[in-house]
């Protein structure tokens, strides 16, 4: 039996953004090949010329008022897609630039570097617009594929190793996450996301087949965004890859899951809410508990932002577990904050200590050797720990007000403890940076273009401490799922 | 609905009770008493061997062993279009254009990098992934299954 | 005609013997072959409620020629690293790669 196939309608500017990352990815690929001789900068200066492309076209998509979705039901249009892709693109500007310093400094000819990071961001930015599971599965295996081999970017042993254990377990998640999709599909009959939820809020016969799929894409969200217990790859990954490409797939990882992981629970398993809440709650408390405790152990600054950024996974969820619009435009503020400041922090680590000497004891005495990257360390962490007036601290209470007001008042006190016990290994940072003598020859990098990509990074989180309305007033209509 | 389950977590069960038991009563009942030969791993009587030694193959046989897998694997989308290839028409051939022209830019960068010279030592340009691979012989040079 | 039951569990079977292969097996290439027999499994489900809710635009079967084709990227990527770590340490036991904790 050959099904009536017939073209579906096409309009493929939703898509322009991935169209020219992808295609200037290839670009830039085909090109290196062709002319070995070409520098690292000029590819630099090529690949943030394609990521200006796209953010412009996004910024366009903002005012875009025709279907909710496009492409046959695939792509969804709608400004919280527009808001995501805004942050993933600007994360990976910054990494571009980070790469190619760490490189050039490194005297490598790494000219991959550009068109994997650009691919990359493809898949980011189509996961987060995916209004589909098809085009999700696929998205999360295009930025998934690319960073397993990003990860590898070192001629240092540990991080062929980061990049054996990321995809090992990158590849095993993908499993649960598609095994989830099959049943979803089993139960509605549909993949489209929009479906999903149109078939769960009746009367469904699959209605047990639907929950078994919604704990396994939770599964798989669970090892993307790294919550515990999914979380076990996290820190030997960030400890051994290259610091430029933990500074890009910590922010843009993380972005680009939760992203998908919202707009999946909050449309499609929208209706079973009443049953996944309580077990995203328990996830969300689990993973703010172990995160925070684990970092405390941690002698490595690469491990202790791994673990920090695992903890942060679950007060991400936090917000996702109060299933609201409140939640949503919550946690997505959250989202814009924890990429700027984590991708902030791993630039400051780039500039300390490059591959090597990420030890803590290495920090010791950093305001005597630079004072500037002090300063910006200790605005990244404070802004980690939640302390006012930086981002970090918005983010906390509006994903904490967000919980309360959902009634889910007990994972806020979790929360509020785990923050507490957090913030002991952030300050201790930041005492060893400015009470302790310096032990070693400590040479930061002085190096004019990085500090610079630091600062913005910085500026913002500072701004949107501050000013939080610039962001929450994007998300009033961002925080919407049109399908 | 749920009710439907029941015979499954029933079965579960007694297949769970079942093995369980069989392996308990049974280590309580046999004796004891092994040897190296008994422990060795049953080869049809040869000596077993940890390694598959003798059936390697030189790495280069791997790139383009990965390189097949893909360019293979593509191929896969031409089918479902051959079948419904008269009902998407000029869509479905412009769409197909633009599908193995995307394939054709990875070939091309494949020659492009040297990555189908057989004599070739790894790929032409740029640094490989390891700085220096380690000093081993050429007969070690594989990577074989442990 | 095979009844959907069969099928399913057959499928969850196969399924687990990949979860178990990736979780007991120390040599990486096993693991890679165990991801493998885990989304085959996949493959299974979609084609079988593909023809189960007789759906009309065959969206199971479609998505399982996408699972294919990303298992073999994903086989594609997996041995280069593992050929990778070979040449680094020559030992592909996931046991022994064991620089950072896990």
């Amino acid at each position: 039996m050959i099904a009536q196939i017939s073209p579906p309608e096409l309009d493929f500017l939703p898509v322009a953004p991935e169209l020219v990352l992808a295609g200037g990815g290839m670009a830039i690929m085909l090109a290196e090949a062709a002319l070995p001789r070409v520098t690292s900068r000029v590819l630099l200066i090529a690949s943030l010329l394609i990521v200006a492309g796209a953010a412009g076209i996004t910024v366009a998509l903002w005012g875009w008022d025709g279907e909710p979705t496009v492409l046959a039901g695939m792509v969804a249009t709608d400004r919280f897609a527009v808001l995501i892709r805004g942050v993933l693109l600007a994360v990976a500007a910054i990494g571009a630039v980070y790469g190619h310093h760490q490189f050039d400094r490194a005297g490598e000819r790494r000219p991959e570097f550009f068109p994997l990071l650009l691919f990359a961001t493809t898949g980011m930015t189509l996961i987060a617009a995916a209004s589909d599971l098809i085009l999700t599965f696929l998205a999360l295996e295009i930025l998934s594929l690319s960073l397993y081999v990003l990860a590898g970017f070192s001629r240092r042993v540990t991080a062929s190793e980061a990049s054996m254990k990321y995809f090992l377990l990158g590849a095993f998640s993908s499993a649960f996450f598609l095994y989830g999709v099959a049943l979803a599909y089993g139960a509605t009959g549909t993949t489209s996301i929009g479906g999903i939820a149109r078939a769960l809020s009746g009367p469904s016969e699959g209605l047990p087949l639907a929950m078994v799929a919604a704990a396994l894409l939770a599964v798989g969200f669970s090892f993307k965004v790294a919550a515990v217990p999914f979380h076990m790859w996290t820190p030997d990954v960030y400890q051994g890859a290259p610091t430029a490409v933990v500074g890009f797939m910590s922010a843009a990882t993380k972005v680009a899951a939760f992203a998908a992981l919202i707009r999946v629970f909050n449309v499609a398993f929208l209706p079973l809410s009443w049953d996944w809440t309580p077990i995203v709650g328990v996830l969300a408390a689990v993973t703010m508990v172990v995160g925070s405790l684990l970092a405390i152990a941690q002698t490595d600054v690469k491990r202790m932002l791994a673990y920090s950024s695992i903890a942060h996974a679950g007060f991400i969820l936090t917000g996702v577990m109060a299933a609201n619009q409140e939640g949503i435009a919550s946690a997505t503020f959250y989202l814009v904050a924890y990429a700027l400041m984590i991708v902030g922090a791993f630039g400051v680590v780039l500039l300390v200590s490059g591959d090597e000497r990420t030890s803590l004891s290495s920090y010791a005495g950093l305001a005597v050797r630079s004072p500037l990257l002090a300063a910006l360390l200790s605005l990244f962490l404070l802004s980690l720990a939640g302390i006012p007036p930086t981002a970090g601290f918005m983010a906390k209470v509006s994903v904490f007000r967000a919980a309360v007001d959902a009634g889910h008042t007990w994972v806020v006190i979790v929360a509020v403890l785990a923050s507490v016990v957090a913030a002991f290994f952030y300050l201790r940072v930041i005492v060893l940076v400015y009470m302790k003598e310096p032990e070693e020859e400590l040479q930061p990098d002085r190096s004019p273009l990085p500090a610079l990509t630091v600062a913005v990074p910085a500026v913002a989180t500072l701004v949107l401490g501050v000013f939080p309305g610039l962001v929450f007033g994007l998300l009033e209509t961002a925080s919407i799922f049109r399908w | 609905m749920l009710s439907d389950y029941l015979p499954i977590v029933l079965l579960a069960g007694v297949v769970a009770v079942f093995a369980v038991a069989s392996l308990a009563v049974s280590s309580m009942l046999r004796p004891s008493r092994p040897t190296p030969a008994k422990l060795m791993p049953y080869e049809c009587g040869i000596v077993p061997e940890r390694d598959p030694r003798g059936e390697r193959f030189p790495v280069k046989f791997y790139v383009v062993a990965m390189l097949f897998i893909v360019f293979d694997i593509e191929t896969i989308f031409l089918f479902p279009w051959a079948l419904t290839f008269r009902e998407l028409g000029l869509f479905g051939l412009i769409e197909m254009a633009v599908f193995i022209g995307l394939v054709f830019v990875a070939y091309a960068y494949v020659r492009m990098k040297g990555g189908l010279d057989w004599n070739v030592r790894g790929l032409r340009e740029g640094p490989s992934p390891v700085a220096e691979p380690p000093p081993v012989d050429r007969r070690r040079e594989v990577a074989g299954a442990r | 005609m095979i009844r959907l039951p069969l099928v399913l569990f057959f499928s969850a079977g196969l399924f687990s013997v990949g979860v178990y292969g990736v979780l007991a097996r120390r040599n990486a290439v096993l693991v890679l072959m165990s991801i493998e027999l885990m989304l085959n499994a996949v493959n299974v489900n979609l084609v079988a409620f593909s023809q189960l809710l007789r759906d009309t635009i065959l969206a199971g079967q479609v998505f399982a020629l996408f699972v294919i084709t990303v298992a073999a990227a994903e086989v594609g990527i997996g041995l280069a690293i593992v050929i990778l770590i070979y040449r680094n340490r020559e030992t592909i036991n996931i046991d022994e790669v064991n620089l950072l904790k896990w």
